[in-house]
């Protein structure tokens, strides 16, 4: 592989950006790092689910399923383990369900994969509780000395692996037989491209990802209930931010992220009494007003700024 | 037979459910994540309905179907045909759909919030038992099945006699060559998503009669919903049905024989299954 | 790059948080409360917690405010909807600790919620009263979150005491020793049955019939009938709101034939008694209160007149309650956060369900556990050191 030194320009500052975020703990261990933890959260999230979604343009709503059993894996094995090996073994775990669901599925289309991987964390959900109902488990509490500072973190250092993974897929022989499957996928498979390898690969990095995330989450929640650890609405969430910000990108659900927790605070800290309502209608006025998310709006701006300068 | 009595009876409820999406995914294109919450709003109706004024559910069904109608023909118009209009693909109007029914779910959840709170909100109808083939169930059960088979009936006979019934399902199977026939695509689109959210709402009165609900639990009916249309065909009334009683039967027959601990995870194998097998549904057609 | 947008909302933020900040005025003592007012838990909070923080802020502020140092004090109540999301939960809590500058909070609603913000109130020396947080981890939670109170008793002790009722009724000679069981399969349904089943058996009964069954379930009746097949003489559910009504609407249309029979959480609610009427009449569920006291007949009527709803039999007066230790505690001295911590472990308070104090493990040792609906009232049958037990009737039919 070789490197322009625009790539190592890039690489250079992300990693100076990362730096900076890194030093957030040291200025503020209340309330900014608190929504530091959340942005961070839902940029690893988003970012990951655009890895795949993007290209391929397929909707998964299954971030909760593994998100969920990340949360397990920590929640189960806290008293055994080393925290960084239930991370690991989160991301094992959640890579070989997403292969398993992948082989299963990706050769649905459209909506039927949709429902599926929405179905999804329900099945997990439902067949993790009754094994644990009959195993006589008791409720599990994962009580560590992991502080905000510590998973902030780890969090971030995961952010870090997905953007660098990102990269490494855009500049590999995968990303590019990625790009073709998203223009034209009958393209892509008579040009001798394995489509289905192709996407049950992509497909594992965003689960692996998530259930490291809620492995890394758990200690946050202390106490790890089913109806909590799987709830549907961190799909959407994360399903809404990555489009808001642009997953045509890799740094596009980034810029959709960071507003997107900002108008959620702003909106629960304004109404409380209202907070679901006024949700709903900042949603809709993202959909109408922003159908290509900011990365749309960025390149329509850089649009016609260009032509301003070229006329 | 008394497990597949309570299943029938379970799938009928199933099927109050799922066919109003049916009808507004099938027809007019809209994944509506917000059906739940028309469900909901249905019950909400019943329950005032007959806590103030003892207005029994089955009268107070002919209420809230029209004003669902309305309500919901003013929702296409407004909000959806707009995305309608924009989508350059079917896939982007499914994005854009999903997105934007998943707000009007949120909206919905926070107006039934401010108006009615969060309580819970249950009472009692019809719930005594009723004896069919040496067996008792619930009569709130028995009657909404037969609501169900009433709604489901009309709706089948309507959609296969009816000339309107018949463009309905040109569009379904090919909406672009529907147009070219001189069917009012719009108009039609928008006729069928309003029926489908009368349908919902007229579901979630009965429904209401037995199972307890508070503002939140749409989002529960509209994957269940999901799930049966999906596994149903899309656009299918026959798929629906079969695949609602169908589901109805095997989550009876898990928990009475099985374990009542694994209905809901065999209701997703079975589903996946479905899929498996026949990626366009029970009675779906092949996609081209 | 164009950053104009995002700096923009962020100022606006900025300023809108500080506006926010100010509004408080000084004179007033800042209280925060987070619970569920959307989500699965929203329609428990709405019958238990939300109701009673009302009549409590409302209370105070006719009487003229809470006598700090000398000087009344009217209290700001600022509220916060968590959504049942625990992450919602933690970011309001630090909201209300740093951005809101609460003198104190209210703890949140439901066990998970309670203990994912735990750390929180820990690290800001907030004192964490928390009513609906039922554990056997009392001792290790405390030790970790020495803020930490319980008032409503242990996942133990409630499992326990239906046990004891239905042995002094098998001792009694009114019911044999079959037991059906079943559970929701999440984490409070899943916590009481694995601590009901060894008790149980100790106890010589025998569990005839044991069954969970998801969250959520929409027909209920393949388990009341697996339990009817299996002729028990009791039937015990460890369920959630929905379930406690689909469960029991279930066993009258069944005519479940049991001479006890119970459901967990959402018993003790009004709408329960109002929704099953004379069918109510003796069922068992979790909790319970005195209702004859006058202090809780008092408490009931004043909750009636400014929330417009009735209070639930069990934990709404345990909420006021836990409302009425925190006033006590800042009457007695004053704001500073670590003294009232101090105060609350030293002290015993004066609330409507009587004297309440806390014990080495931060926990309140009397509590009420089993309550039977009869006569149209949800009256408590068993306690933990609390006065006005009556005596248990049998389940006659569903009538």
């Amino acid at each position: 592989m070789k490197l322009t030194g625009r790539d190592i320009r890039n690489l250079v500052l992300a990693a100076v950006a990362f730096a900076i975020c890194a030093l957030l703990p040291l200025g503020d261990s209340g309330y900014w790092l608190g929504l530091g933890v959340t942005v961070a959260m839902f940029t690893t999230l988003a970012t990951s689910w655009a890895l795949f979604s993007g290209p391929t343009h397929y909707i998964s709503l299954a971030t909760a399923a593994f998100f969920g059993v990340g949360t397990y894996v920590t929640g189960l094995g806290i008293e055994l383990l080393p925290f960084w090996a239930l991370v690991g073994l989160a991301g094992v775990i959640g890579a070989v369900l997403a292969a398993l669901v992948g082989l299963a599925t990706l050769r649905l289309s459209g909506v039927y994969f949709v429902i599926f991987t929405l179905g999804l964390a329900e099945l997990v959900r439902q067949v993790i509780t009754w094994v644990q109902n009959n195993t006589g488990q008791k409720g599990l509490y994962v009580l560590t000395d992991l502080d905000e500072a510590g998973i902030y973190w780890w969090l971030l250092g995961l952010a870090a692996a997905v953007f660098l993974m990102g990269w490494l897929i855009g500049r590999s022989r995968l990303g590019f037989a990625l790009r073709i499957i998203g223009d034209d996928e009958t393209v892509a498979a008579h040009s001798g491209i394995n489509t289905a390898l192709a996407k049950v690969m992509l497909f594992m990095v965003p689960g692996a990802v998530a259930a490291m995330t809620g492995a890394i989450l758990a200690p946050r929640y202390v106490y790890i209930e089913p109806s909590l650890a799987f709830a549907p609405i961190l799909s959407f969430q994360v399903v809404i931010m990555a489009l808001l910000g642009g997953a045509s990108r890799l740094w596009g659900p980034l810029v959709g992220v960071i507003p997107f927790t900002f108008l959620l605070e702003t909106v629960s800290s304004n109404f409380p009494n209202q907070t679901t309502l006024v949700i709903g209608i900042a949603f809709l006025v993202i959909v109408y007003f922003l159908p290509n998310g900011f990365v749309g709006l960025l390149d329509k701006l850089l649009n016609t700024i260009k032509a301003r300068e070229g006329a | 037979m008394d497990i597949l009595i309570t299943g029938i009876l379970l799938g009928g409820t199933y099927a109050l459910i799922a066919m109003g999406l049916n009808l507004q995914y099938g027809v007019a294109r809209i994944m509506n994540l917000a059906n739940g919450e028309i469900l909901v709003a249905g019950g909400y109706f019943a329950f005032i309905a007959y806590t103030s004024t003892q207005l029994s559910p089955i009268l107070t069904i002919f209420l809230v179907a029209p004003l669902a109608f309305v309500l919901n023909w003013l929702i296409y118009r407004l909000m959806l045909q707009p995305l309608v209009n924009r989508a350059k693909n079917r896939g982007q109007l499914e994005t854009d759909s999903i997105l934007a029914t998943f707000g009007l779910s949120f909206i919905g959840v926070g107006l039934m919030l401010s108006f009615f709170g969060g309580d819970y909100f249950s009472y009692s109808f019809m719930a005594v038992p009723v004896e069919l083939l040496g067996n008792t169930y619930g009569a709130n059960r028995v009657l909404s099945f037969v609501m169900a088979v009433l709604i489901c009936g009309a709706l089948y006979v309507w959609l296969n006699r009816s000339r309107s019934g018949l463009s309905i399902r040109a569009i379904a199977t090919a909406p672009a060559s529907a147009r070219l026939v001189g069917i009012d695509v719009k108009e039609l689109s928008a006729l069928a998503f309003a029926l489908g959210g009368a349908v919902t709402a007229v579901g979630g009165a009965l429904i209401s009669t037995y199972l307890t609900l508070d503002a939140s639990t749409g989002v529960v009916f509209t994957l269940k919903a999901l799930i049966i249309v999906i596994m149903g065909g899309v656009g299918d009334v026959r798929g629906t049905i079969v695949a609602a009683l169908l589901l109805g039967v095997l989550e009876t027959v898990v928990a009475s024989l099985l374990d009542p601990g694994l209905t809901l995870a065999a209701a997703y194998v079975m589903f996946l299954g479905v899929l498996l097998f026949r990626p366009q549904g029970l009675f779906g057609k092949k996609a081209t | 790059m164009n950053r104009r947008p995002f700096l923009k909302l962020v100022s606006a933020l900025t300023i809108a948080s500080a506006l926010a900040a100010n509004a408080a005025s000084a004179e007033n003592i800042r209280i925060g409360a987070v619970a569920p007012k959307t989500g699965p838990l929203a329609g428990g909070a709405a019958v238990t917690q939300w109701p009673s923080i009302k009549l409590w802020v409302n209370q105070i502020n006719e009487a003229g405010g809470l006598m700090v140092d000398g000087e009344k004090m009217m209290i700001d109540l600022i509220e916060y909807d968590d959504q049942t999301n625990p992450g919602e939960t933690i970011k309001a809590v630090q909201r209300l600790a740093t951005q809101d500058d609460a003198h104190f909070i209210i703890a949140p609603y439901g066990t998970g919620l309670n203990l994912a913000a735990a750390p929180l109130f820990d690290r800001y020396g907030y004192p964490q009263i928390a009513v609906s947080a039922i554990t056997d981890q009392q001792a290790d939670l405390s030790k970790k979150f020495p803020n930490m109170f319980f008032t409503l008793g242990t996942t133990t002790a409630l499992a326990a005491d239906v046990v004891k009722v239905l042995s002094e009724m098998r001792e009694a000679g009114q019911m044999g020793d079959k037991v059906a069981m079943v559970n929701v399969a999440d984490a409070f349904g899943i916590e009481l049955a694995t601590a009901a089943k060894p008790l149980f058996e100790d106890a010589g009964f025998n569990i005839v019939y044991e069954t969970s069954y998801p969250l959520g379930t929409q027909d209920l009746s393949p388990v009341i009938k697996g339990a009817a097949a299996a002729e028990p003489d009791a039937f015990i559910a460890w369920s959630y709101p929905p379930d406690t009504f689909g469960l029991t609407e279930q066993a009258m249309i069944e005519d479940l034939d049991v001479k006890a029979f119970y459901t967990a959480v959402a018993t003790p609610f009004p709408g329960y008694g109002a929704r099953f009427g004379a069918a109510a009449e003796g069922v068992l569920g979790a909790g319970g209160v005195n209702p004859e006291s006058p202090a809780f007949k008092e408490y009931a009527a004043a909750h009636e007149a400014v929330t417009e709803a009735k209070p639930d039999y069990w934990a709404s007066a345990t909420t006021y309650a836990s409302l009425q230790i925190l006033a006590q505690s800042i009457e007695a001295v004053g704001l500073d956060r670590a003294e009232v911590t101090a105060h609350l472990k030293a002290s015993t308070f004066d609330t409507i369900l009587g004297p309440i104090s806390f014990d080495e493990n931060n926990s309140n040792a009397d509590f009420w556990t089993v309550g039977q609906w009869q006569g149209g009232v949800f009256k408590g049958v068993a306690s933990r050191g609390r006065d006005g037990t009556v005596p248990v009737i049998l389940k006659d039919g569903w009538k």
